[in-house]
Formats: structure tokens, sequence, C-alpha cells
């Protein structure tokens, strides 16, 4: 008995190890991946192109800022959405509704996750659009609102999952500890139980804003994929152009190998880099705050 | 009794490691299969079994469809693929050779040709349809006929508004498929440039480029300040297709089978299918047969122009 009990150790062992150490080669061999087939983009476009305002690749035309504002114009719309009304959602669920409205609201959020986002999209461009092209007297409905929009409800479910786990996971000995000193319902979840599950809180905002930025399927329905340069608010209003649709667009029609397929390699690397930034501010932010919460305990 | 269930348990767990040892060696087995196949499928056509990739032009994707059903039933021994994605795409996946037959709503262009030949591949072309490209406008839109000078005015953003072209008081929004289309570079070279080879005039910068035939359908069908082009056979009753002229003094010509027949509709085109050099075998039966009487009534049927008349 005592033989294959330790070959079962050393086996599942080695498969944890195994799944935990592959993830950092997958995550090394695509970054080595991307950079081998993007940097060479710089080698066969001139800066001064990749930095203009021009995307149009069968004229030998790639401005990537035009692509990089327009992810950024519909993610910021989308967070703007996402996080006040996914947080919300997750204080109600938490702190506020009753057992049973808990039990009913979490699976459905969690239905709402899983919902394709082509379906999302195709009801943006047959009802959403026309309704705000209506509402606000656009000249077209497929734009970055209407991306925004749909993205919001895209991240909404990943964020209120997040969060309503990491409040759930708040020791109730703290709300407990709130209300006897007189704190009001409100006043416990201000200043308790929102900044004790703070980490996973910024988490879920985190996963939204990624979930936002990199969905593809939905914004290339809806926002219009025209690459115009924002630069004033009305931008929101306006049709743009993301990263990501360029690349689903695009990648079907390059001869591998190509200029214009190296270019969309590189719109890859930063995109990569952008994910890699709200990542890093995000964990940095993270770790000071833990560090100044132990220096006031001990 | 709890020995008894950590027994249990123990044959449970080892159940368990069993089940995800084995999973893992399949998806890793299935991954490196995938990954060693990736290369090159499709190729040689007609060689054990009878298995015919098409790919391309989302323009003549209807139309490859239909003969591919039509074909099948004829020859239950064949089976044959169709995919849409785009001219370019389409090409590109014949430079690759992972597509016995490529089609195309534009000509193949040296560029792709010299591609071609440094992988090993000498396209072939054929001219399967004609389609003539029409210019719609929302039902409402009081526009009725445009040249083919307004058009490349308003397509390259010098009109912007329909007040300029004597309509109402409404921004122009412009609507075109996305670049990897047939249609897009055909519309940039004949209407927007009009055929001029010199012409560096571009899309207006927020021309909307969307990524489907339905996409510029449904979009021209609901906005009224909208302006699009598609192949003749998606055209649907939701819009409205406008006159158009090739010159301000003629005349205003509306597309059909007809009009590009006789050469009287200026924006109107030729459909290609390209193939991996000389065909043979089955596939040189298929493409005899895109000639025959029966295939290019399916032509007309389904509101392209055909080669030979049926």
């Amino acid at each position: 008995m005592k033989n294959p009990q330790t070959i079962n150790e050393i086996l599942i062992t080695f498969v944890i190890k195994a799944s935990g150490y592959s993830a950092i080669f997958f995550v090394a061999l695509i970054f080595y991946f991307l950079l081998s087939q993007g940097l060479p983009t710089l080698k066969l476009v001139e800066l001064k192109t990749l930095l203009s305002v021009r995307w149009y690749p069968i004229e030998e035309l790639y401005g990537i800022l035009p692509l990089i504002s327009g992810s950024i114009v519909v993610t910021i719309g989308a967070t703007l959405i996402a996080v006040p009304f996914g947080i919300g959602t997750a204080i109600f669920i938490a702190e506020i509704a009753p057992r049973w409205a808990r039990e009913i609201l979490k699976p459905i959020i969690e239905i709402l996750a899983g919902l394709p986002s082509v379906v999302l999209g195709f009801l943006g461009i047959v009802l959403l659009s026309s309704v705000l092209r209506e509402a606000l007297n656009l000249p077209t409905g497929l734009s970055a609102l209407t991306g925004s929009l749909l993205l919001g409800a895209i991240a909404i479910p990943t964020i209120v999952s997040v969060a309503e786990d990491a409040l759930d996971a708040v020791p109730k000995e703290y709300r407990d500890g709130a209300l006897a000193l007189g704190g009001t319902k409100w006043q416990t979840i201000w200043t308790i139980t929102l900044p004790a599950a703070r980490s996973g809180v910024l988490t879920a905002t985190m996963l939204g804003i990624a979930r936002s930025i990199g969905e593809t399927m939905t914004v290339m329905m809806v926002t219009g994929n025209a690459p115009v340069m924002a630069n004033s608010l009305m931008v929101f209003f306006s049709p743009v152009r993301t990263m990501t649709a360029t690349i689903a667009a695009e990648m079907g029609e390059v001869a591998s190998g190509s200029t214009h397929y190296h270019a969309l390699f590189f719109i890859g690397i930063v995109l990569f880099v952008i994910s890699l930034i709200v990542n890093v501010l995000a964990s940095t932010y993270v770790y000071r705050h833990t560090k100044r919460s132990e220096k006031l305990l001990s | 009794m709890g020995d008894r269930n950590l027994m249990m348990f123990n044959i449970w767990h080892r159940w368990w490691v069993v089940t995800i040892v084995f999973g893992l060696m399949v998806s890793l087995i299935a991954a490196g299969c995938s990954l060693s196949q990736g290369g090159g499928t499709g190729g040689q056509p007609g060689e054990q079994e009878i298995y015919i990739e098409n790919k391309g032009s989302d323009t003549i994707v209807n139309l490859a469809l239909a003969w591919a059903e039509r074909y099948q039933d004829l020859n239950s021994s064949i089976r044959i693929s169709v995919t849409g994605g785009g001219s370019g795409t389409g090409i590109a996946s014949l430079i690759n050779n992972t597509v016995d037959i490529a089609n195309a709503s534009r000509r193949i262009k040296e560029e792709e040709i010299a591609s071609a030949q440094d992988n090993g591949v000498d396209p072939i072309e054929y001219v399967i349809a004609r389609d003539a490209i029409a210019v719609i406008v929302h039902p409402e839109n009081p526009i009725d006929q445009l040249t083919i000078g307004q058009i490349s005015a308003i397509y390259s953003g010098e009109i912007t508004n329909w007040s300029q072209l004597g309509g109402e008081d409404r921004p122009i929004v412009r609507l075109s498929r996305e670049t990897n289309s047939g249609t897009h570079v055909y519309f940039l070279e004949n209407v927007l440039r009009q055929g001029d080879k010199e012409s560096k005039l571009l899309f207006s910068m927020d021309t909307l480029l969307l990524p489907s035939s339905e996409g510029i359908i449904k979009e021209t069908s609901q906005n009224r300040n909208a302006i699009g082009y598609d192949g003749l056979g998606y055209v649907t009753d939701e819009v409205k297709v406008v006159g158009v002229a090739a010159s301000e003094t003629g005349e205003y010509i509306f597309p059909s089978v007809e009009t590009v027949n006789s050469g009287l509709y200026p924006i109107a085109r030729e459909l290609y299918m390209y193939t991996n050099g000389e065909p043979s075998g089955e596939l040189a039966i298929y493409m005899d047969w895109i000639f025959s009487s029966e295939a290019q009534k399916i032509v007309a049927d389904l509101g392209f122009v055909p080669i030979i008349q049926p």
C-alpha cells in the first residue's frame, strides 16, 4: 500500500508542477512568437508611417495611432459604464439583497457572462445602434458609444462575479464591529467592507478592463471600423476602429510574411504591452496598499 | 467505517489521477497532431478522397455554395467545401496552397502572382460570371441618381452633406466593405479613382468599413444618412438602388442583367476563380461544369450575370 501511494504522490506532484510551469512556458512562447513576427515591422515600415494617423494597408499606409486611440476610447467608455454598475451590483448582491434574491441573481449574472459576444454584436446592429441614432440624433449608430455600451455589458458579469466573491470573503466580524460601533449600513459598506475587499474589487475591475480591451467580435460588428483619430470628446459619438477588430478583419487576407502581416502582429504587441501596463499598475497598487495596512496593524 | 471511507477515497483518488494524466496526454497528442498538420491541408485535389476546397470572395460565396450543392447532388462521391472571407483571403489561401479554388471578385494582383510563384503556386484564371455593383441609399432618401464623379466625391470626403447633391440637409454616412473585400478594391480603383491608375485618392477617413455585405444592407436600410455599395446579388427591397451615369452628360442607368450584358451599366465587373495550375481529374470536371448552361443558369437565378447565355 505504501509504494503505490508514493507513485501517486510523485505523479500528482509532477502533473501539478507541469501545469504550473506550462502556463509560464506558454506565455513565454506566445510572447516570443509575437515579437518574432511583429518586430520586423520596424524594419519594413518607417517609424514616421507607423506613427501617422492613416491606416490603409492596401496602399501601404500603416499608421497605428487611430487604432490605438480607437481601442482606448471604447475601453474607457466601457470601463465608465461597467465599473460603477458592476461594483454596485456586487455590493447589492453581497451586502444588501436578502438570501433568496442573492441565490437567484448570482447565477443569472453568471449566465450573462456566458453570452456569446457575437449575439450581443447582432443585438447591437439591429437594435441598439438604431435606437441610439434616433435618440441622440447621430449620423450613424455604429459608433464608439454603441461599442462601449455593449462592452460594458460584457464586462459587468465578470466584475460582479469577482467583486462579489471578494466582498463575500470579508469576515463577518468586521461588519459586526462596525455596526456595533453605531455605523449605518451604508457607512459599514463604504468605510469597512469595500476597503477590506479592495484588492479583490480592483482585480475585478482589471479583469473587466482586460475583457473589454481584448473583445473583438462585438466591436467589429458595431463600431463602424472607421480608423478615425480621436481628437475631441465627440469621438465617443463617431465610428472608431479598434486594434482587435483590425487584426480580426485583416488577418485572413494577408499573405504570411508580407509587410501587412508583420504590421498586424505589431498591433498585437502593442495590445499585449497595454494589457501588461494595466496589470502591472494594478498589482503595484494592490501591493502598496497591503504594505500600508500591514504597517498600521503592527 | 472510517478506514473503509478512506479506502474508497483512495480508490477514487487514484482514478482521478489516472483520468487527469490520461486526459493531459490525449490533449498533448491532439495539440501535437494539429500543429504538425497546420502547415498545409488541402493541396492536391482528387487523389484518394474527392474533396474540393473553395474559398474567397464574399460576393461569390452564395453562388459557389449553390454550385457546390447542385454538383454534390449530381455526384455523391464529391464533397465541396465553400467558405467566404473576402477575395484577398481566398487568394492568400491559394498562395499558401491551402485551397483548391480561390474565388475573387477582383483580378489577382501582380504582387500576388509573384508571391504565389515564390511558393510554387501557378494561379490559373477563370472568369465565371459578371456582377454589377449597385450604389444604394435609404428608401426614403430623395436622391435617385448620381454620376460616377459625384460618387467619387462623396467617398473621398469632398461632398459631406446630402444637400450638396440636392437632397435633404443631412450628413452623409459612407459605408464600405473591409479592405480585404474585392468589391472594396474594385470600387476604389474604378469608382473612387475613376479608373485613373496614377490617382492616389483614398476613401475618406471616416468611411465605415463593415465586415459583411449584410451589414451594409442592414445599416443602409435603417439609416437615412447612409450611402453604400454592394454586389447586385445582395441587394434587397429594403434599400433603394440609385441610377449611375458614367459622366454628367451620360444617361443614368440602373443595374440589371440586361444593362450589364449590354455594357451600359458603368460599375460592372468580372468574377473570377483561380486554381493552382491546370486542374486535373475531378477538379477539371468541376471547373468545366461551372461553364455548363445548368451552372450558368444558377448564376442568373442569384442575381448575377451569366458568362454564357443559358
